[in-house]
C-alpha cells in the first residue's frame, strides 16, 4: 500500500503504518534515548539512513559488504538442545554436536557453551563435568569457543539461598540489612564465579561470557567486575565478555561503586568505561524494549544509546539482539524481518563492532 | 534468530575469515576495523575480501587453517588453531595446553 509501510510493534505484531508516523516514531525513539541517557540523539542523515532499513521493502536486509562484524552469542548453538523456556528446538543432540553443528551449519564467528541451569551457583557442583564437555569440544572446534554463564545473585537469596531475601527486609524498612544481605550474596557468587573460572582456564578455556549481568542490580555488578579484575590478574590470556541484562544499572543496593564509581544509573556509555576499566575484551549493552511502542521507535533509541557507547568505546562492543533488547520484538518466535534490520541498524548506524 | 544475526551481519565463521577476525577482539581487544585489517595484512588481501568465500576458501585451504567442508588428512580442530595463532600471532589457551600437552 503505497504511503504506508509494514513494520511491528514491540511485540512483534505486525502493522502497516504511514510513512510519517514512522519517520516521527523514529525521532520520538531517538530522543526518548537522548533524554534518559544525556546523550546526542541521530543525526538528520542518521534518521534518514535508519528509515530507509526500516522502509525496505524487502522482508530480509544486510549490511552492504565490507561492512560485517563478529558474531558473539550467549547460547546460538545450545537453542538446538534447549526446550521452549530458552526458545529452544529442544533436538536429541549433545551440546557438542550442537556446537560443531552450529560453527559448521550456521557459520557463526564464534561459539559457545553453557549449562542448561545458566548460572554460576548451579554451575559450581558440576563444574568437573563442564569443564570436560568444554575440552572435548574445544579438541574439535576452529572457531573460538565461549564458556558462558549467568551470575545470578538472586539465587543468593531466601527461599532458594543461604542469605536474607533483601525485598523482605526492605518492606520491612530495614535498608542497611538489605545493602548487607546483599554483599553478602556478593561474596558466595564470588567464590562460584572464580571457582568456575578456574576450573575452566585449568583446561585452556578460550573465553568466559558472563551474561545478563547486573541481573540483580548495582551489587552484583560490582562483583561481576571485581571478578574480572581477578581472572584478569591471575590469567591475563584469558578473554572475557561482559553482557548487561539491561539498559540502566538498577540500584537494589545504592550505594554499591567500583573503583570510585557509583554504579546505580549507569546508562550503557557509561558503563562501557567502568567494564574497559575491569580488563573485559568484549562488551555487551542491552537496551530495553517497550511492547506498547513501534519498532521504529524501539529501534531508534536502541541505535541511539549504541551510537553513543562506541564512540567512547575502547574495546569492541557487541550490543546484546535477543529477543526483548536492541530493538528485537518481545515475542518468542522473533521476526526475521526485524532481526535483519535490527542487525543492520546496529552495525551501519550503531557502530557496533559485533552482535 | 542466531542464524539471522550471522547471514545478515556475520563475517562468516570458518567458511571467511570470521573466526579470524575474532581472535583478535577476543585477544587483542580489537575494535572491528582494527581487528579486520590486521587479518586481512597478515593474509595479504583487502579488507572487504574477509566475508568473501572465493577469495577465503583458496587460502584457507593453501593456509591449512581449517575448512568448511570435510577433507580428510586437512587440519581440523585444535590444530587449526594452532596454526591459527601462529599466522596471527596470538596466545589461544587452548593451545598452549594442547601444545604442553605434548611435551
Amino acid at each position: 500500500m503505497s504511503g504506508y509501510i509494514l513494520t511491528r510493534m514491540g511485540d512483534g505484531e505486525r502493522v502497516s503504518l504511514p510513512t510519517d508516523e514512522v519517520r516521527a516514531d523514529i525521532i520520538a525513539g531517538t530522543e526518548e534515548a537522548a533524554a534518559k541517557g544525556n546523550i546526542p540523539p541521530l543525526t538528520s542523515e542518521e534518521i534518514d539512513e535508519l528509515y530507509d532499513i526500516i522502509a525496505d521493502k524487502n522482508r530480509i536486509v544486510s549490511v552492504e559488504p565490507g561492512n560485517e562484524v563478529v558474531m558473539t552469542d550467549d547460547g546460538g548453538a545450545m537453542l538446538l538442545v534447549l526446550d521452549q523456556p530458552d526458545g529452544g528446538l529442544g533436538l536429541s543432540m549433545g551440546r557438542a554436536e550442537a556446537i560443531y553443528a552450529y560453527e559448521r551449519i550456521c557459520c557463526a564467528d564464534t561459539v559457545h557453551l553453557g549449562h542448561f541451569d545458566y548460572s554460576f551457583k548451579p554451575l559450581k557442583a558440576i563444574i568437573s563435568l563442564e569443564a570436560n564437555e568444554y575440552y572435548n569440544a574445544s579438541l574439535m572446534t576452529t572457531t573460538p569457543m565461549f564458556y558462558g554463564s549467568q551470575p545470578n545473585m538472586g539465587l543468593y537469596f531466601t527461599p532458594d539461598g543461604p542469605v536474607r531475601n533483601p525485598t523482605e527486609l526492605f518492606q520491612a524498612g530495614d535498608i542497611k540489612g538489605a545493602q548487607d544481605a546483599q554483599d553478602e550474596a556478593g561474596e558466595y557468587m564470588r567464590e562460584d564465579i572464580l571457582h568456575v573460572v578456574k576450573q575452566l582456564s585449568e583446561v585452556g578455556c578460550e573465553g568466559i561470557n558472563f551474561d545478563t549481568a547486573g541481573s540483580s542490580g548495582d551489587a552484583e555488578l560490582r562483583v561481576v567486575l571485581e571478578c574480572v579484575e581477578e581472572i584478569k590478574r591471575i590469567n591475563p590470556g584469558m578473554p572475557i565478555i561482559v553482557g548487561m541484562s539491561g539498559e540502566f544499572v538498577l540500584g537494589m543496593h545504592g550505594a554499591a561503586e567500583y573503583k570510585g564509581k557509583k554504579l546505580a544509573g549507569m546508562y550503557p556509555h557509561e558503563q562501557v568505561g567502568i567494564i574497559e576499566e575491569a580488563g573485559t575484551d568484549i562488551y555487551g549493552p542491552a537496551i530495553n524494549v517497550n511492547c506498547s511502542k513501534s519498532f521504529p521507535w524501539n529501534l531508534a533509541r536502541a541505535v541511539t544509546f549504541v551510537k553513543a557507547t562506541s564512540a567512547v568505546a575502547n574495546i569492541p562492543i557487541h550490543p546484546n539482539v535477543g529477543m526483548g533488547v536492541c530493538g528485537i520484538p518481545m515475542f518468542e518466535q522473533t521476526p526475521i524481518d526485524c532481526v535483519t534490520r535490527v542487525a543492520k541498524a546496529m552495525v551501519e548506524i550503531g557502530k557496533a563492532d559485533g552482535l | 534468530m542466531p542464524i539471522a544475526h550471522v547471514m545478515a551481519s556475520g563475517i562468516g565463521g570458518m567458511r571467511t575469515a570470521g573466526d579470524l577476525v575474532a581472535w583478535m577482539q577476543m585477544s587483542k581487544k580489537m575494535r572491528i576495523n582494527e581487528a579486520k585489517q590486521y587479518v586481512a595484512d597478515k593474509l595479504g588481501i583487502a579488507v572487504i575480501d574477509l566475508a568473501n568465500e572465493e577469495v577465503m576458501r583458496e587460502i584457507r585451504e593453501d593456509l591449512d587453517i581449517g575448512l568448511i567442508t570435510a577433507i580428510a588428512g586437512k587440519v581440523k580442530g585444535i590444530a587449526a588453531k594452532k596454526r591459527i595463532a601462529d599466522l596471527l600471532e596470538i596466545t589461544i589457551p587452548s593451545v598452549e595446553m594442547f601444545k604442553a600437552k605434548l611435551n
